[in-house]
């Protein structure tokens, strides 16, 4: 018998995903990105003068990732403002883009990337790695790579892709596990492996296959959208 | 006397080749990571790195294939100073021996008062130039400090009068055309003064209001339809 999921995806089925860049006339950047109701903007501000002066790295240009969710994105409102999830998500994204940047070329300066998530439906961090990655290469910043990134779930024993909120919420068998997950576009190599829940390490190995597929479908998103931006 | 010098910073901009008309070289949309080209023949330059037998791009753009070697080039993003680039600043700042500007870049340009083409007392540096004033500049070396700029050559120095705007600086080769083809075309035209600076502000003053919006207009125009096809000749119809 095959796994019945909520919404009667495949276990390997993504949801509809969105991509569009250029969305942001102001940023030197920009780029949207969604997984069926889960949609995240990025914008990319920079290189530019980095202040306070004491953050300045004469070696290579700074990445600041903000994070936040729109107060309107999710059921209950969102108290605007900075909080411990934001920051800390801010920091995850920044960890995960970071090691396809060169930033060597801009010394002293501060490359700013705004992820905002205007309508949150689970799966908000890996939109915004994959709209913050769009939106870095559309600012024409020097990288190894794009990075795509997906959510994988185990739902009891099920290993899933792509979580809604109604599945992270998942109840009964061994309960709910979430394990966003950053990849490298065309290599083995991960940037990002989180895990919120419990999977016996032997399964992890499933995860990372399942999660490479439908990378590759991410990715082939992306690179569609950034080639549509220069009308080719 | 100072606006047919301003006219002729264009000679220094020429090295800006115009992008979508020259023939003979292959061009393509690449995305940071995908393969450009295989084999051991080819050489990457900017924007392209080799990786084994593969040419990769290392950033988003149009990769062009001139013989041997491969570039990308930037088509979206900030502006990235070269040397010998002509671009429009404004001054920030007054200093013992020079002037602070903003030329839309994470720091700041300098203009030391030695590159000012005739002798300036230091106790009147603000008759020269003052906070604000706008300035057509060369830049002539780039290093740890910062970006110094020049007005000696011919065609820079103080702009007058006029007004100025902005469009997208990886727009300004197209805008220019090839040898300022484009430009001179809507300069003819209108009967306008333009300068555009590499850093994407454009300068223009004309004899009468109606044609200095008509060349802002086709300038913007332009310049939001870079890669359309017959561009040429749809200026030429909306000039006409």
């Amino acid at each position: 018998m095959t796994f019945k999921r909520k919404d009667g995806r495949k276990v390997d089925e993504l949801r509809e995903i969105k991509a569009k860049v250029g969305i942001i006339p102001n940023a030197d950047g920009s780029a949207m990105f969604a997984f069926g109701d889960t949609i995240a903007i990025a914008a990319v501000y920079g290189p530019r003068l980095l202040h306070p002066q004491h953050m300045q790295n004469p070696e290579t240009a700074i990445l600041r990732v903000n994070y936040d969710l729109m107060s309107f994105s999710v059921d209950d409102r969102k108290r605007p403002g900075p909080s411990r999830r934001s920051q800390e998500i801010s920091k995850m994204i920044e960890h995960a883009l970071m090691p396809v940047l060169d930033l060597k070329e801009f010394p002293n300066t501060v490359i700013d990337v705004q992820v905002y998530i205007t309508q949150a439906d689970a799966g908000t961090r890996t939109a915004g790695i994959n709209a913050a990655s769009m939106a870095l290469a559309h600012a024409g910043i020097p990288m190894r790579s794009l990075i795509c990134s997906v959510a994988i779930g185990k739902q009891d024993e099920e290993l899933v892709v792509d979580l809604t909120k109604a599945e992270e919420d998942f109840e009964g068998g061994e309960g709910p596990s979430d394990i966003p997950v950053a990849k490298i576009a065309d290599t083995d190599q991960f940037t990002l492996l989180q895990l919120d829940g419990k999977i016996p390490p032997q399964r992890i190995k499933e995860a990372l296959v399942l999660a490479n597929k439908a990378c590759n479908e991410v990715y082939e998103e992306q690179k569609k959208a950034l080639k549509e931006v220069a009308g080719q | 006397m100072m606006e047919r010098k301003l006219s002729e910073a264009h000679e220094a901009q020429e090295q800006n080749v115009e992008l979508s008309e020259s023939v003979q070289k292959k061009r393509k949309i690449v995305v940071p990571g995908e393969i450009i080209a295989s084999g051991e023949d080819y050489l990457p330059s900017e924007g392209a790195r080799r990786i084994g037998n593969e040419i990769v791009a290392s950033r988003f753009g149009l990769a062009e294939e001139a013989g041997r070697v491969i570039k990308v080039i930037a088509i979206t993003g900030a502006f990235i100073p070269r040397r010998n680039n002509v671009v429009i600043g404004r001054v920030t700042n007054v200093t013992f021996n020079g002037w602070v500007l903003d030329i839309d870049y994470a720091s700041s340009a300098f203009l030391p008062i030695e590159e000012c083409p005739h002798f300036i007392n230091k106790s009147e540096m603000t008759q020269f130039l003052d906070i604000g004033d706008t300035i057509v500049a060369k830049i002539w070396a780039i290093n740890k400090r910062g970006i110094d700029l020049s007005i000696k050559s011919r065609g820079l120095g103080k702009l007058e009068h006029g007004f100025i705007f902005r469009i997208g600086p990886n727009t300004v080769p197209r805008v220019i055309g090839r040898e300022g083809s484009m430009v001179g075309m809507i300069k003819e035209k209108t009967q306008c003064n333009i300068t555009i600076g590499q850093n994407g502000w454009v300068w223009i003053k004309g004899n009468t209001s109606e044609e200095e919006i008509k060349a802002r207009k086709i300038i913007e125009f332009i310049s939001e339809n870079v890669s359309v096809d017959g561009l040429t000749e749809k200026v030429e119809e909306m000039l006409s």
